[in-house]
């Protein structure tokens, strides 16, 4: 049994729409996909990372009213969500891959003191860095 | 459309996003309203509003200030001249270059870069006594010039401002 963060979980404008990036080009897996009346639980999981889960969820009741609900639409949509970071063996690999699936780069891949590091975006408008360490 | 933020509909500020993304890609690039309204799917007129109702600045001041950050990194980090960042960082004459900076930062571009050069001789890595005595003013050079020029040492400096 291992302790630390099990899920952590983004705001993406719609669920279905989340599942065709994140499973069908990024390539992670559905984990937990339930619902309940209008409400879907829906996390993915790196397939090298079986302990975390990254949830997608859509902004709106029960969580928030639907006030904040558009206010948290709108965030997202002009990339005002936090930052985040997928580790890639080959990140010039990655981005060709990535790039003929119709993934919308923000950045190409640049050499940054022996790091290779590009950005992407999700259909949503959550920014992605990509980044390939030196090993 | 409401005019507050939250109105704005999410299916437009994402578009809008994209041309933000676009500058900031290629922020040395010339970037006029119908290429931006062009990424952005939407009329000139829209674009230039909504982009400001979105994200506070109008896109072309958005643009000059991406400029500007990318032109006073190279002055901080690179030994390019000013004349060539000003170049790199998409301007057209090194005079609108040196007004908008000001206009920006506050200062000129030449007033950054030496201020830079001064940071950058690793005063972390230097010993305070010698920082504190290179910051002296009759001192003229920079501290590891300093140090290299002279066998003297960390008296050196004290020792030659005494006339």
């Amino acid at each position: 049994m291992s302790q630390g963060v099990q899920v952590v979980g983004l705001y993406v404008r719609d669920q279905e729409e989340a599942i065709a990036f994140y499973v069908g080009k990024l390539g992670f897996r559905v984990h937990t996909d339930v619902r309940n009346g209008d409400f879907r639980w829906l996390t993915v999981q790196h397939p090298d990372q079986p302990s975390f889960q990254l949830g997608l969820f859509v902004p709106g009741p029960p969580m928030q009213d639907a006030q904040t609900a558009q206010t948290l639409r709108a965030l997202v949509a002009k990339g005002a969500m936090p930052p985040l970071v997928l580790d890639v063996d080959d990140c010039r690999a990655a981005h060709a891959r990535l790039s003929a699936l119709g993934v919308e780069f923000t950045q190409e891949p640049v050499d940054r003191y022996g790091n290779v590091d590009a950005g992407f975006r999700d259909p949503s408008g959550n920014g992605w860095k990509m980044i390939q360490a030196r090993r | 459309m409401s005019t507050s933020p939250a109105g704005q509909d999410p299916e437009l500020l994402r578009r809008l996003l994209r041309a933000k993304d676009r500058m900031d890609a290629a922020s040395h690039e010339a970037w006029p309203v119908q290429r931006l309204a062009r990424v952005s799917a939407v009329s000139e007129a829209h674009f230039a509003r909504s982009f400001k109702q979105a994200f506070g600045v109008p896109p072309h001041r958005y643009l000059l200030t991406r400029r500007i950050e990318r032109a006073t990194a190279l002055l901080r980090d690179t030994g390019l001249s000013i004349t060539e960042i000003a170049f790199r960082t998409g301007w057209e004459s090194l005079g609108t270059f040196g007004r908008t900076f000001r206009d920006i930062t506050g200062e000129n571009p030449g007033a950054v870069r030496s201020r830079a050069r001064a940071a950058a001789h690793g005063h972390a890595h230097v010993p305070a006594c010698i920082v504190s005595a290179a910051h002296r003013p009759d001192l003229t050079t920079a501290v590891s010039e300093k140090r290299r020029s002279g066998a003297g040492g960390k008296n050196r400096p004290q020792q030659k401002e005494l006339p």
